[in-house]
């Protein structure tokens, strides 16, 4: 068994099906990558036909578009607006609803959702920022923890990242070593694609046991090997150094705040983006005749005024504080907070940020132009 | 199956007992719960108040501690949650969570002598420790209240207060940044009742409640007296909305308020609150 736990294997297209069939009989819901408007988004998925097979796409500060390959890959392309995030710590839920009657008042939960969850096509930058979210919320929100209970994870080996991506310098990826049922790797060298698939827990054992494989052989482990090492390398952006929280603790009035708030239009865009960035607010409700009461919470930004509002006003009223708050956040007060950092090198924040702001960038120049 | 921990974000209902306006727009809430045994708190800690279909806000406890049944809120109406808890009659529903967040470090106080400094409803989440104090007076030193309220009218606690200041044991001063009626007592911010009170600052605890450029000035006048920042002891307020630090609002560099305050040592956070818009 424990052989099997570190060998490799080989799978196709087809036994990729089967293993989305497996997953789909034993009651998971499928989510995965898929193209909807012109964009690779996270999705239920019917089978493999759903993956944007033959996309790639193409990232830089403010941009991003889908490009076709010149093969049939099902994982050709880096990650999207979306992260797996909204599966489990949802942009918009109910908490509670409750009835007030002349004589009572009673509160009741809402239901929450317990249907087995299976991710597909999961890269090492958002199996990061899920142990991410896991720190933050796992012991503390009880909603979070009952979507948590039951995931299988397959996941996918990096071997196209795009021109934001900097996981590599972030020690998050490109190559999967945790958090993982079943990982895969596509050669692209056939067309259709293989896989080298690796498992690690007795789920993915079984998994893997109930489809077709075969052993994989030298050649298909030094092609995956090589594959994560070009990827490892072609990283489009760097963070420079992992240990920023000194750097920024020292220059939190640095005149490079002043021109990145010019630049900043305060969108939140790349909290939205963020796959770790957890802030929420809560917003309740009532009908009119103030008897149907209830409470939402929904994904909130430390971008607007109203974050850090007390009576009197915001403790953050500029552009400058604001983006201050979020990068130092990030880089230097979420390790105080949760023991890690709070960037896993996904670049969604590059790609989605509509004047293009690069945090690496603007790292490098607080670096470069320290306070001594 | 995990048995479910109890849901930190649900309200537990409760009623309004009573209620006791104590000046404009403020108003202290006796709360009746069906809690048992009640969940007690510390002095400093607040719990989070639901106006059902109006939304939260953190108040922290008012009340004595050693009557945990009588769970006092006083309130100042500054906004629409705070308002609608402020109107509020005898028997009125409304939501409960908490406690939550640190309290003040009166086991460090044992044998030291404490002064508590209030600036305006700063007064409020004092009160459970000086009840405290005064409840097991012969375990501390000299006990002085510092309370600076903008006027004659805007004193809280106005009775209890006439009541501590017959008191042989307990020095409290008073002062108003300005005062419109007769008033014989001192004018001007509180800091200034710092500088002319006696304390022994090596064995002197300072704990310190108000507006947040107050607790600047005022833990700056007690350095200049010669407390160490590790005596100095503030009640941060920051946007606290789940208490239990998972919603990001109410960070101050690296404290989560909700979760590592509102009661922090001043030497922790002296830098941080030097830096405008952190």
């Amino acid at each position: 068994m424990s052989s099997q736990m570190n060998s490799a294997h080989v799978i196709d297209v087809t036994g990729f099906n089967h293993l989305l069939g497996w997953l789909g009989e034993r009651g998971y819901r499928i989510v995965g990558p898929t193209v909807r408007d012109g964009a690779i988004a996270y999705d239920d998925l019917a089978g493999a036909g759903d993956l944007p097979r033959g996309w790639t796409d193409e990232q830089a500060p403010g941009h991003y578009r889908l490009r076709r390959r010149n093969d049939t890959a099902l994982f050709g392309y880096a990650v999207g607006a979306h992260s797996y995030k909204r599966f489990f710590h949802p942009p918009w839920e109910a908490l509670w609803h409750a009835r007030r009657e002349p004589e009572t008042l009673q509160a009741q939960d809402e239901p929450s959702s317990t249907q087995r969850l299976a991710l597909i096509g999961v890269r090492a930058c958002e199996i990061r920022a899920i142990a991410i979210q896991d720190r933050v919320l796992l012991e503390r929100d009880p909603q979070y923890r009952a979507r948590r209970a039951e995931v299988f994870i397959v996941a996918v080996n990096c071997t196209t990242p795009s021109g934001t991506c900097f996981c590599a310098s972030m020690q998050a990826g490109p190559q999967v070593s945790t958090g993982f049922d079943v990982v895969l790797t596509e050669l692209c060298s056939a067309d259709p694609p293989v896989f080298v698939v690796r498992v690690a827990t007795a789920a993915g054992r079984e998994a893997l046991t109930a489809i077709t494989h075969r052993a994989a052989t030298e050649t298909e482990m030094a092609v995956a090997e090589s594959a994560l090492r070009y990827a490892a390398e072609h990283m489009g952006r760097q963070m420079p150094g992992a240990d920023l929280a000194p750097l920024l603790r020292r220059n939190l009035e640095h005149p490079r705040w002043n021109a990145v708030a010019e630049r900043c239009l305060a969108c939140g865009n790349c909290t939205a983006v963020c796959p770790t960035c957890f802030c929420t607010t809560v917003e309740d409700t009532s009908d009119l005749s103030g008897r149907a009461l209830s409470r939402s919470r929904r994904w909130d930004s430390c971008f607007t005024a109203e974050f850090s509002y007390v009576h009197g006003g915001s403790v953050r009223p500029s552009t400058r504080a604001r983006y201050r708050q979020w990068m130092t956040h990030k880089l230097a007060t979420w390790p105080e907070q949760f023991g890690t950092s709070g960037c896993v090198g996904c670049g969604r924040c590059i790609t989605w940020c509509p004047v293009g702001i690069d945090i690496t960038e603007e790292l490098a120049a607080l670096g470069a132009d320290s306070a001594a | 199956m995990d048995v479910p921990l109890p849901d930190p974000l649900r309200p537990r209902i409760a009623r309004v007992r009573s209620t006791h306006r104590e000046g404009p727009e403020v108003c202290t809430l006796e709360l009746e719960t069906d809690q048992d045994p009640p969940a007690g708190f510390a002095p400093g800690q607040f719990n989070m108040l639901t106006a059902f279909g109006v939304g939260e806000v953190p108040i922290s406890f008012s009340g004595d501690p050693a009557e945990p049944r009588r769970v006092r809120h006083t309130v100042r109406a500054v906004g629409a949650v705070s308002s609608a808890l402020v109107r509020l009659h005898a028997g009125a529903p409304l939501g409960v969570r908490g406690p939550f967040g640190t309290g003040w470090p009166l086991p460090e106080a044992a044998g030291r002598d404490v002064v508590l400094i209030a600036g305006g409803l700063g007064i409020a989440p004092l009160r459970p420790a000086l009840y405290q104090l005064l409840g097991a007076r012969s375990r501390y030193g000299r006990l002085t209240l510092l309370y600076g309220a903008r006027g004659p009218r805007d004193i809280l606690f106005r009775r209890e207060l006439d009541a501590w200041r017959t008191r042989t044991d307990l020095t409290v001063e008073m002062t108003v940044d300005h005062a419109a009626r007769p008033w014989h007592g001192h004018v001007g911010v509180v800091t200034t009742l710092i500088e002319r009170a006696r304390f022994d600052a090596q064995r002197t605890l300072a704990l310190v409640c108000g507006p947040e450029i107050m607790m600047r000035f005022a833990a700056e006048a007690l350095g200049a007296g010669g407390i160490a920042p590790e005596a100095i002891f503030l009640s941060l307020e920051r946007n606290m909305h789940c208490g239990i630090g998972t919603c990001g609002h109410c960070q101050l560099g690296g404290l989560l308020v909700c979760r590592d305050g509102p009661v922090v040592r001043y030497a922790r956070v002296r830098d941080a609150l030097r830096v405008r818009e952190l």
